[in-house]
């Protein structure tokens, strides 16, 4: 019995050793019926935890509605509903896949996916691309505008980055997040920094790759515009750390926390596959001019991936002006949030580091049982959904993963560990 | 948890750690000795069952 | 001849500012001529080259890979800087915290935020004092446990466990402790002087203290170790380590030791250490008069007389002028606040021959009943007066309908009080006794009593003291000197 912490501290620093070793790199853009294998056709993958049609917020339902229209398996949003209804779709979390999205994160076959390999551990995590802001499918979207920006996506976007990725050969994403970090980013509410970069890599390749110069300006006007593009691709990293952090016994570390609109998840890496699960809460923050909390949809996204390595809301003290915009207090108290963090945490990721902080490392790799016993919530950064499908963004704020999540795996844990 | 090397107590100079009573921090400070105020609240939101479990689990 | 050797770290990223200042601190270690931390871009080679510290190692790395540089006079030296500046690039960094309003929720927190943090003050509800305990242990701090109500089997296993790391548990239910001069919980501000104290009880640490203060000298450290640490359960297993710290102590010359009558276990080994120590003791088991010693060891059976062993000065006594006969064949209500001043009023008692009784007896002492009209001596401090409420050193109105009652009573000729001062304790103590005493009756019962504080307290002792005699109370030097008062005016 007396050995159970002593092996739980092991195996702890275990997970958080894998974690750090991690050397992802952006590779490739590729379709999501090629990156992955078990994606079968009328299959819509979705954030967070499973969840069942009748249980979906409508952000989550209109996205669908949307997604099956593009993908040519309904003709009209009301068809594709009463499939849904019916049963016609399948639906899996994007976590069953090694992938992640944002808000209603939709994955189905014919969309590409940003594939991050993480080098040190061989496994590749995927995610889609950032449609951009406004009136978007991971909002819940899905007019005529929507799915026509996914087809230029799909077939425009997706291919010259992908052939842009591979003449590169990939890009280090490790250094890429180290300098976004001393920019001013934390890599959730805030990737100006870290979008900029990278197409500053990305463009000369994209001019050798995509031969149509009308197609090239779009690519580059699409990325350029977007501060939030970056966003996908720090998910899919976050996603290919935490994937070789899975599976450690007795680890009581965090590898998954993720949100559909209706329910939060969490998994363990101690835990096998299972959920633990709660009731999402409402993110607090700040509405843009003519919205209000009323307006808002509870929490959705498998975002939060950033901060199981260390970001988003972990690294606040990297990003005041993220403090102003989802309101929540004065920009000098940034770091406060991050150490804050700290208490839930057992290390820090010292090649990511916050230099008005005196170079402290973002706080890194959530401990259930810290998070039990300090009733310190995980902190997460987020967008604000409209609760009504596609209207799309209309705030910014933090939301706090909710402790019954932690308190469930706490006893899952236990129970895993022998201990009642 | 990180480990720490223990600290003789008269010969190591005082900073106090106040897990508690917020006027004994207030005392010290008025002193000049260092103290670092804990906010403290019962562990697991005082339930006994995940402060059992935590206990056993070595939080 | 010198060697250069280079280290490249790939993917690890970090401000240029960072790393001057750990360049500067790698530099400055033992057999290092030059050295670089930087990022591997070609203008930083160069700079790496002309500073002949860069190799072909070095040479090859790219623009987003760190080079850690040296150039030393040995191979040893360069690679002990090498392995200096991995650890510095590893290790968790401290942040500043001065500016923030941030707290720590926990002790694991707190001390990742302060690593230099040494002792840990606990005053959580009991049922979570022995964790939080433990966490200090596990942290490496000595404890101080001013919560009461822990198991005796845990305060053994805490006491067990910092005696294996090196470190102390004070307490539980430890009120008072001055280390290197710093009053921590119930203590007063005494100037430093080279008198140690190790008492298992508060009231009795705070008097000692004071008094000796007043006589002139001052207090190295004092070290609480709770009201039970020398039973038989415990065996002194605090007291053995805190003699221990003060007879290695440079700043300490004598040391005194203040408990209730140990287990006769327990005298047996705590004698047994006086004799292997080099320094000089006072001890006070309060009231216990045949107690084999060793070594260079005194008894003293007050709190009084171990200031005055301990220091070798005789307290100066005001002969107070009392009335004869105003309290004759009258009974003495002792209304204290501190549990070991109520103690050393039931030996004075005891000794002089003069039954007493009160609600925490000591050895010789009977227990209070409710009907008891003859000499009582109660300790307001004790559960039935404070369960569900502060303590009268905290609130002094716990004291105010005993008070009240004592005023009225015609069979009382003198009531006894203490005021207890010091950090911790209420603010103005003898000012709310004094709201109390305006409207007693003329002809009642005499107020005699004293003030264990001194100048630099929060609530200085003169005028405390002033409040006091203005209301018209007899304040003697001691308790021991206003028990003695009290008496006198009873019996002559």
């Amino acid at each position: 019995m007396s050995d159970i912490p002593a092996r739980i501290e092991a195996a702890n620093a275990e997970t958080l050793r894998r974690m750090l070793a991690a050397d992802p790199v952006l590779v490739d853009v590729v379709p999501a019926h090629v990156a992955l294998p078990r994606l079968a056709d009328r299959m819509i993958l979705h954030s967070g935890p499973p969840i069942a049609w009748e249980r979906m917020c409508g952000p989550m339902r209109g996205a669908i509605a949307g997604v099956a229209v593009f993908e040519g398996w309904a003709k009209t949003l009301d068809e594709a509903e009463a499939m849904a209804a019916a049963g016609a779709f399948r639906f899996e979390p994007n976590h069953h896949h090694d992938c992640v999205g944002p808000m209603t994160g939709m994955t189905t076959v014919s969309q590409p996916l940003l594939v991050v390999e993480n080098r040190a551990f061989g496994v590749r995590a995927f995610c889609a691309i950032n449609e951009g802001l406004g009136k978007v499918m991971r909002f819940g979207g899905n007019d005529a505008e929507v799915l026509d920006r996914l087809r230029w996506i799909r077939d425009v976007l997706g291919p010259g980055l992908g052939a842009a990725l591979r003449d590169l050969g990939g890009v280090p994403l490790k250094p890429l997040i180290a300098r976004g970090l001393s920019m001013g980013d934390e890599m959730h509410q805030r990737n100006i920094a870290c979008s900029s970069l990278l197409l500053r890599l990305l463009a000369p390749a994209l001019a050798r790759k995509v031969s149509d110069r009308a197609a090239l300006a779009a690519i580059l006007d699409f990325i350029g515009r977007n501060d939030q593009f970056f966003l996908n691709v720090a998910m899919a990293m976050g996603k290919s750390i935490s994937m070789p952090a899975e599976g450690v016994e007795g680890s009581s570390i965090v590898t998954v926390m993720c949100r559909n609109g209706t329910d939060f998840g969490v998994r363990l890496s101690g835990v096998g596959e299972e959920w633990f699960v709660a009731p999402v809460e409402m993110p607090q923050g700040l509405y843009f001019p003519g919205y209000s909390a009323a307006d808002a949809n509870p929490d959705m996204g498998d975002s939060a991936i950033v901060e199981v390595v260390g970001l988003g809301g972990f690294a606040m003290g990297a990003a005041p002006a993220v403090v102003g915009f989802i309101g929540a207090g004065p920009a000098s108290r940034a770091a406060d949030f991050t150490r804050s963090m700290g208490e839930i945490t057992i290390g820090q990721n010292p090649e990511w580091t916050i230099p008005s902080m005196d170079y402290a490392g973002v706080p890194t790799g959530i401990d259930v049982r810290l998070v039990v016993d300090t009733g310190v919530q995980p902190m997460i950064n987020t967008g604000i959904a409209h609760r009504k499908p596609g209207v799309g963004q209309v705030g910014a704020g933090v939301v706090k993963a909710p402790l019954a999540c932690f308190e469930k795996a706490l006893v899952g844990f236990a129970k895993r560990m022998g201990v009642s | 948890m990180s480990q720490n090397r223990p600290k003789t107590l008269l010969k190591t100079p005082l900073k106090v750690v106040n897990v508690g009573l917020d006027g004994f921090s207030d005392d010290l400070a008025r002193q000049k000795v260092p103290v670092v105020r804990v906010q403290w609240s019962p562990p697991a939101g005082g339930k006994p069952d995940l402060a059992r479990l935590l206990s056993k689990l070595g939080a | 001849m010198s060697v250069i050797v280079n280290q490249v770290r790939s993917g690890l990223y970090l401000d240029s500012v960072a790393l001057m200042r750990l360049s500067r601190e790698i530099a400055a270690l033992d057999g290092i001529e030059e050295a670089g931390l930087m990022m591997g871009t070609p203008a930083n080679k160069d700079i790496l080259r002309d500073a002949k510290t860069l190799d072909a190692t070095g040479e090859s790395a790219a623009a987003g890979d760190l080079v850690l540089a040296v150039r030393a006079a040995t191979r040893a030296a360069a690679d002990f800087a090498l392995a200096t500046a991995n650890t510095r690039l590893d290790q968790p960094k401290q942040s500043a915290v001065d500016a923030s309003t941030w707290r720590p929720r926990s002790l694991r927190a707190a001390v990742a935020s302060a690593p230099d943090a040494s002792l840990a003050l606990i005053s959580t509800p009991g049922d979570y004092a022995a964790s939080e305990a433990r966490k200090a242990l596990a942290l490496g701090l000595n404890v101080m446990i001013f919560s009461d109500n822990v198991p005796l089997d845990e305060e053994v296993a805490l006491k067990q466990e910092a005696r294996e790391k090196g470190l102390l548990v004070m307490g539980p239910d430890c009120g008072t402790a001055i280390i290197a001069g710093a009053p921590l919980a119930f203590a007063n501000k005494v100037p430093r002087g080279r008198i140690g104290i190790v008492g298992a009880s508060g009231t009795g640490i705070q008097e000692v203290s004071c008094l000796i203060a007043r006589l002139g000298d001052g207090v190295s450290h004092a070290i609480g170790v709770g009201g039970r640490d020398l039973k038989a359960e415990v065996g002194g297993l605090s007291t053995l380590q805190a003699i221990d710290l003060l007879d290695e102590d440079d700043d300490t010359d004598h040391i005194v030791l203040i408990s209730k009558p140990p287990a006769a276990s327990v005298v047996e080994k705590i004698a047994t250490r006086i004799g292997e120590s080099r320094k000089s003791f006072t001890v006070c088991f309060i009231g216990a008069t045949h107690v084999p010693l060793h070594g260079d060891a005194r008894l003293a059976t007050t709190l009084k007389s171990a200031a005055e062993l301990a220091t070798g000065k005789r307290l100066q006594t005001r002969a107070a002028s009392l009335a004869d006969g105003v309290a004759r064949g009258k009974s003495v209500r002792g209304l204290y606040s501190g549990g070991t001043l109520c103690a050393e009023a039931q030996v004075l008692f005891r000794d002089a021959g003069v039954a007493a009784c009160s609600n925490v007896p000591i050895p010789g002492v009977r227990r209070a009943t409710p009907q008891d009209h003859g000499h009582v001596l109660i300790d307001l401090g004790d559960d039935e007066f404070t369960r569900g409420r502060p303590h009268p050193m905290i609130e002094p109105s716990v004291r105010d309908q005993p008070l009240r009652e004592a005023l009225a009573d015609p069979s009382v000729g003198v009531i006894l009080i203490d005021i207890v001062l010091g950090f911790g304790g209420h603010i103005d103590p003898a000012g709310h006794l004094a709201a109390l005493l305006k409207d007693r009756v003329e002809k009642g019962p005499l107020v005699i009593g004293s003030v264990t504080g001194v100048e630099d307290d929060p609530q200085p002792l003169s005028a405390q003291t002033r409040k006091l005699e203005e209301a018209g109370v007899i304040v003697a030097p001691s308790n021991a000197d206003a028990v003695a008062l009290a008496l006198r005016a009873v019996t002559s």
